[in-house]
């Protein structure tokens, strides 16, 4: 039933040099045991095909996702339009795979600015210590005291939904979480015999954060980015749907399912296609991070 | 532990205190010309002044914010123009509703999220584990209209089983109000009860792995006698604190999900004041949403400390 | 102590309660099928404690853990058969199986804290025993687990009974799990390195319990170590094992004074042995290292570290055969194993060691009355008074150029704080270090280059001491770079010559740390910390987590590059055989405080310390026919926090005085030399008190 945990460090053994050269590195590793976890795998590889989706999706639609046609409105998935047509007669297909570009800028960028000025945070607060340290994890954990959509929803409803807003909101919304796993990162490394020893050869506090400190934290930290990119689709959707999100004409997928509610009776398509889009998305984004995690962190990183 | 309670107490009045700063800032500072807002573009000077006075803003930031939050730890929310009516009854009365619909998503996800974790972590690896594990991974990130929308297909339009929209009378009894609950809960119990099995079954999955965990077995104990007192008393443990985090996700869940049913909760109120630039009603709303949270923390904070006897002795 | 207890010759030997017989253990890993345990039988009879040596990879505990059935989920038993009292475990269903586990079979292992449900009172998990498997109720479980703590020498069992986990000291609740293992009175009593854990005066009263519980109960005793002085002390056979297999299994004397396996031999020679003369030998080092299970030698498999192997024993491995009475070896060549007095003279050289000339050398560093005090977490409501935590109290002491200055202590000692405040990790909060007759800043970032340069330091940890993204040969040039102020290409060729000169293939310049073994890793650290050519290198507990042979080998190392670079060595251990093997000068710190100091061969022989000469009583030490004086201290080391007043050491001091030792502090007795010891005993007292030395050798002249 449970799992005894007999030494399996003993059966494997001290490596000696001869075997050791037959040791992947890096990265090379972390391919390898991605390949054995199937549902990581069909995660990443759909992540992959949103990601380009993102990248060349207005070249990639079949039509242009505002192009209204009065014919057609309406119209249930037939070859010509797959996912169907909405109220307005645009194609549901088109307007889904450009929608995709705005998540993943928005959702990309808000994360990525939430990374590097949470990693930054979190560096100088968990290296320095002290006070300070104390001061700044005090206002971050004021801000996670906010659930997540309630602060996006303050901060949104004043200063208005735009897209630079939206990224703002995002970064706004993670920063702490990040800074929270690198402080916790450093904290734990900056104990470490290796920074010690580096202390003692007299080199400089930059020196040993981003030379020492730094990438060691990477592996992480990489799963975290991932985690909170998925959380930002999460976000980002929700707030569209909420009439907080991009705004129309653009093609965002919560804003679509909002605009088609009325008609979920009459022509559910235009509300499933993008339900099941960002069902899709959402599943595969996490079960990659989940792989990430696994793959990157074998000692079992915690949530 | 007095000393280890006061000190948790302390922290968080100062953060509700700093949460308030948030809000009034972003609701009071950030948007410009309130007066504007409420009156419209081209109402008079005159008009804009005075009403401007009426509210006191003309005073300094600083002054305006200690009233506010003076008035509102006295109970004074003031009044709504939106719906011209006094705040604190309309938030309450939401409030309530809103609770009726989060203690059965509450019921839902909490005993039914322990038992899967529970089950997961100790199938590890078997095709129930697996099962399990990406279940609650997909689900997790599915935001709510999603699921909601999904769910309504199914249980009203396809299967009329349940009413596909909530939008009751706010005032109903719960016994009236029960059918139009049960898909809303359901919604948002979802998202949350992916979060509960991934953080019951990791824990759980660490205790198993505890030198512990083998002394018991090794002494020959049942399996189910090690299971209840070794192994759930520790691993449990930690899920109290994620019960409480999950509230977070609960109340933004309600938000969605009320928006989807059109349920009057208090999440709907909050939209209605965002839309109609209601700011008293946004102020009043978003901070209690916040107390409710950090007291939620507050308490299971002290609940573990009380229950870990590493922390209750010493 | 240390003689075997006496048994009935072969022939009328009573049946064995635990046999195993051709066990085999596999493992699935994602590297295929790993065959940890192979084709392994032993036997241990009623009273008789068997001892299962081996370093790491050695399989042991997989063994005694496959042997009981209770294997991780990647692990299998693929063949063999064990039978406990005749009954074979392999075939028994798990009902049955849990049956035995509780009442047959008992177990200790290694870490006593993690042992026990953290959650749950002491007397409750011990009385879960005595409900399941003596049918006890309630109230009879209580009394029979007062029984048992009563035996284990528990102070006051009712209020333990009534304690977490947590409250308890080390030494305290591994007897507690020692009770809990044999209160159903067992046939077999499995112990996994149950000692390692503890401190070494705590392990000294652990020993003795066991060993007297060995008489009282009928238990056989399965126990599982790396030490070879642990082994002395308790059992009565020992197996040796390596990669898997049983190179030898004989009676405990037998072992030790008439190996007939090189390994055996060679694993002896790596233990350093008592002996407080300055003239030093260096110690066995056996080339290579242990192989993977996956990748064994064909042939005898220790065949390519053997110093006696033909191509015979290349060929194929030689089975494990009686080859004197109870006496099996694995070796082909058995016969002409020499004894290993003989091996250690042949394989190891005499060092001369800057002790010789120590009095004549020039001071390096001076510590003056150095202290390191922290800040402890005061009571909010109650005493607002500061409290401190004083870890180091006042330490004084010199280190000379090109000697060897060795600190042993406890945990709680300090001694590593000392170390990490001459050096600046930990600031000195009051005294003062010189370098050189030079004041140096407290704190290492305030220091300047060139004292940096000239002090440097081996941690303890070799998995933490080298950054996990930086290859070995950056590590290695950091420092030349920095310190050293050469030039790439300068500093690439001499990182070089430094990984030969610790004994690494410079193939090994690219590699990352993750594709080295422990030791490996620490050599790399050594060559760090010797690479811009400083003046002192601190050790703190540098091969404490490694292998004996390991340890062997990376002794020899640190010898020869001091005599080499005429470098001082600061090394801190609780290991106090290695620290008479490499020191020149000692100190034995209590509590934050130095309790004596002198020339390594004054501080090993009387007059001593009281607490010294407890130490050196309970060192156990790798000679069976060696006898030590059992000096034992109760209670366990008090917290910094709450020094006692007085002589810090007097509630544990087995010559304590009286009211004088509470409330004054003890006055430095000068002796011989340099040599100082803090108590208020006077030294010709103590001379006559400790007259007979602490170890009796059987022969003169050994090691």
């Amino acid at each position: 039933m449970s799992d005894p945990t007999v030494t399996i460090e003993e059966a494997i053994t001290a490596l000696p040099a001869a075997a050791a050269r037959q040791r992947p590195r890096g990265w090379r590793v972390y391919w390898r045991r991605l390949r054995r976890r199937p549902a990581a795998l069909v995660g990443t590889i759909i992540f992959a095909v949103f990601l380009f989706l993102a990248a060349c999706g207005p070249w990639v639609a079949p039509y242009d996702y505002q192009a209204q046609d009065a014919k057609v409105r309406l119209h249930s998935p037939t070859v010509a339009h797959p996912f169907g047509t909405d109220q307005f007669g645009r194609d549901v297909l088109s307007r889904i795979i450009v929608g995709t570009r705005n998540i993943f800028l928005i959702g990309g960028f808000g994360t990525l600015v939430a990374v590097v000025i949470g990693t930054a945070i979190g560096l100088a607060s968990g290296y320095v210590g002290g006070a300070g340290d104390e001061v700044v994890m005090r206002l971050l954990d004021v801000l996670l005291s906010f659930p997540s959509l309630l602060l996006a929803l303050v901060l949104l409803s004043t200063v208005g939904p735009s897209n630079l807003n939206l990224v703002f909101v995002v970064a706004v919304l993670y920063i702490p979480m990040v800074a929270r796993v690198v402080r916790s990162m450093v904290l734990d490394l900056k104990s470490k015999e290796f920074v010690e020893a580096a202390r003692v050869r007299g080199e400089t506090r930059s020196y040993i954060l981003f030379r020492e400190i730094l990438p060691n934290s990477l592996p992480p930290l990489l799963v975290e980015a991932s985690m909170r990119f998925s959380y930002s689709i999460f976000l980002v959707a929700s707030l569209g749907y909420l009439g907080l999100g991009v705004q129309p004409p653009s093609p965002d997928w919560g804003l679509q399912i909002y605009d088609g509610r009325n008609f979920l009776q009459i022509a559910p398509w235009t509300l499933l296609f993008p339900a099941g889009t960002i069902a899709v998305l959402v599943v595969s984004t996490n079960l990659m991070s989940d792989g990430l995690r696994q793959v990157m962190l074998p000692g079992g990183g915690r949530n | 532990m007095l000393r280890f309670i006061l000190r948790r107490l302390g922290f968080m009045v100062l953060g509700v205190i700093l949460a308030s700063i948030i809000i009034f800032w972003a609701t009071t500072v950030l948007p410009g010309d309130v007066a504007t807002m409420v009156l419209g573009r081209y109402a008079t000077d005159q008009a804009r002044t005075q009403l401007r006075h009426e509210l006191g803003l003309d005073k300094p930031i600083a002054v305006q914010y200690t009233h506010w939050l003076g008035n509102y730890a006295k109970g004074d929310w003031g009044n709504s123009p939106s719906t011209d009516t006094a705040v604190r009854p309309l938030v309450f009365e939401r409030l309530r509703n809103s609770f009726r619909l989060a203690v059965i998503a509450f019921a839902m996800y909490v005993p039914l999220g322990i038992l899967l974790g529970l089950v997961a972590a100790l199938r590890k690896n078997t095709w129930a584990d697996n099962v399990i594990s990406v279940g609650s991974l997909a689900f997790i990130g599915l935001p709510e209209f999603v699921s909601g929308v999904v769910l309504i297909t199914i249980f009203a339009i396809e299967l009329h089983w349940l009413p596909a929209q909530s939008a009751i009378d706010p005032r109903s009894s719960y016994a009236a109000a029960l059918p139009y609950l049960i898909l809303p809960a359901i919604t948002v119990a979802l998202t949350s009860l992916a979060y509960v099995v991934r953080m019951t079954r990791s824990s759980t999955v660490d205790v198993l792995q505890m030198d512990y965990v083998r002394t018991a077995n090794l002494k020959g104990l049942a399996p189910r006698r090690v299971l209840f007192t070794h192994v759930l008393r520790n691993s449990l443990l930690p899920t109290i604190t994620v019960v409480a985090i999950g509230i977070g996700w609960l109340i933004g869940g309600l938000i969605v999900t009320e928006s989807v049913y059109g349920y009057p909760g208090i999440g709907r109120l909050l939209l209605f004041a965002i839309t109609h630039r209601d700011l008293q009603l946004i102020q009043a709303t978003a901070l209690l949403l916040v107390i409710i949270y950090v007291v939620a923390n507050l308490v299971a904070d002290i609940l573990y400390a009380v229950l870990n006897p590493r922390i209750r002795y010493t | 102590m240390g003689t075997p207890d006496p048994y009935s010759p072969p022939s009328v030997a009573p049946r064995p309660v635990f046999e195993v017989e051709g066990l085999h253990i596999d493992y699935a890993t994602e590297a295929g099928v790993l065959h940890a345990v192979r084709d392994v039988s032993l036997a241990v009879r009623r009273h008789e404690s068997f001892g299962l040596v081996g370093e790491s990879g050695s399989g042991k505990s997989t063994l005694a853990m496959g042997a009981i059935r209770y294997l991780a989920s990647n692990g299998r038993v693929t063949d063999g058969s064990v039978r406990l009292n005749g009954v074979e475990l392999l075939s028994l269903a798990p009902k049955e199986l849990r049956a035995l586990w509780g009442s047959r079979i008992g177990v200790v292992y290694q870490s006593p804290l993690s042992a026990l449900n953290p959650s749950i009172v002491i007397g409750r998990q011990l009385a879960e025993v005595a409900r399941q498997h003596l049918g006890m109720n309630q109230s009879a479980a209580r009394e029979r687990v007062a029984e048992m703590l009563t035996k284990v020498a528990m102070p006051d069992p009712e209020a333990v009974m009534k304690r977490y986990p947590h409250q308890l000291s080390g030494g305290m609740l591994q007897r507690c799990v020692i009770a809990m293992a044999l209160m159903t009175d067992p046939s077999l009593l499995v112990m996994d390195e149950p000692t390692t854990a503890l401190d070494v005066t705590t392990q000294a009263v652990v020993l003795d319990l066991v060993s007297e519980l060995k008489r009282e109960f009928d238990s056989a005793i399965l126990y599982i170590t790396h030490d070879l002085g642990v082994i002395t002390k308790i059992c009565d056979r020992v197996g040796v094992m390596y990669a898997g297999e049983f190179m030898e299994q004989a009676p405990l004397r037998e072992l030790f004074k008439a190996p007939l396996h090189p390994y055996t031999l060679d694993l002896l020679g790596c233990v350093p042995h008592f002996d407080p003369s300055p003239q030093k030998r260096s110690l066995v080092t056996i080339p290579g290292s242990i192989p993977r299970v996956d990748e064994l030698p064909p042939g005898c498999i220790f065949a390519p570290r053997c110093t006696f192997a033909e191509d015979a024993c290349r060929a194929a491995p030689p089975p494990l055969e009686q080859r004197g009475e109870d006496h099996l070896s694995a070796c082909r060549r058995w016969q002409i194993v020499p004894p290993p007095r003989e091996h250690l003279r042949a394989a190891t050289e005499a060092l001369t060691t800057a002790g010789v000339a120590a009095g004549d050398r020039p001071t390096l560093v001076e510590v003056d009355d150095v202290q390191v005090h922290f800040k402890a977490a005061h009571g909010l409501l109650r005493n607002r008074q500061q409290r401190f935590i004083r870890a180091v109290d006042g330490v004084s002491l010199d280190v000379r150029s090109g000697e060897t200055l060795g600190i042993v202590g406890e945990s709680g000692s300090g001694k590593t704080t000392v170390a990490r405040a001459i050096i600046g990790l930990t600031p000195a909060t009051g005294g003062r270090i010189s370098l050189r007759g030079r004041r140096l800043e407290p704190s290492t970032g305030r220091r300047p280059r060139s004292s940096l340069r000239e002090i440097q330091m081996v941690f303890q940890n070799p998995d933490a001491s080298l950054n996990p993204t930086r290859s070995v040969g950056d590590a290695i040039m950091r420092p030349l770079t920095l310190l050293s102020g050469l030039s790439r290409q300068a500093a690439r060729d001499k990182a070089k010559a430094l990984l030969r000169a610790v004994s690494l293939p410079e193939s090994y310049f690219g590699r990352l740390p993750h594709e080295l073994s422990g030791g490996e890793k620490q050599r790399v650290a050594i060559a760090r910390a010797f690479a811009a050519e400083p003046e002192l290198i601190l050790c703190d507990e540098p091969i404490s987590s490694l292998d004996v042979s390991v340890q062997g080998s990376l002794m020899n190392l640190l010898m020869r590059l001091q005599l080499e670079q005429n470098t001082s060595y600061v090394f801190i251990s609780h290991d106090l055989s290695a620290v008479q093997h490499l020191s020149d000068v000692i100190a034995v710190v209590y509590l934050g405080r130095i309790m004596e100091l002198g020339d390594a061969v004054r501080v090993l022989t009387p007059p001593f310390h009281p607490y010294t000469e407890a130490l050196l009583s309970a060192v156990p030490l790798a000679d069976p026919d060696v006898k030590q004086k059992p000096i034992r201290l109760s209670g366990s080391v008090p917290s910094a926090v709450d020094v006692p007043s007085g002589c810090r050491f007097h509630p544990r001091c087995p010559r304590f005085l009286g009211d004088l030792c509470v409330q004054h502090e003890p006055p430095w007795r000068e002796g011989e030399g340099d040599h100082r010891i803090s108590c208020h005993i006077p030294l010709h007292e103590l001379s006559r008190l400790q007259a007979e030395t602490l170890v009796l050798a059987a022969e003169k002249g050994g090691a």
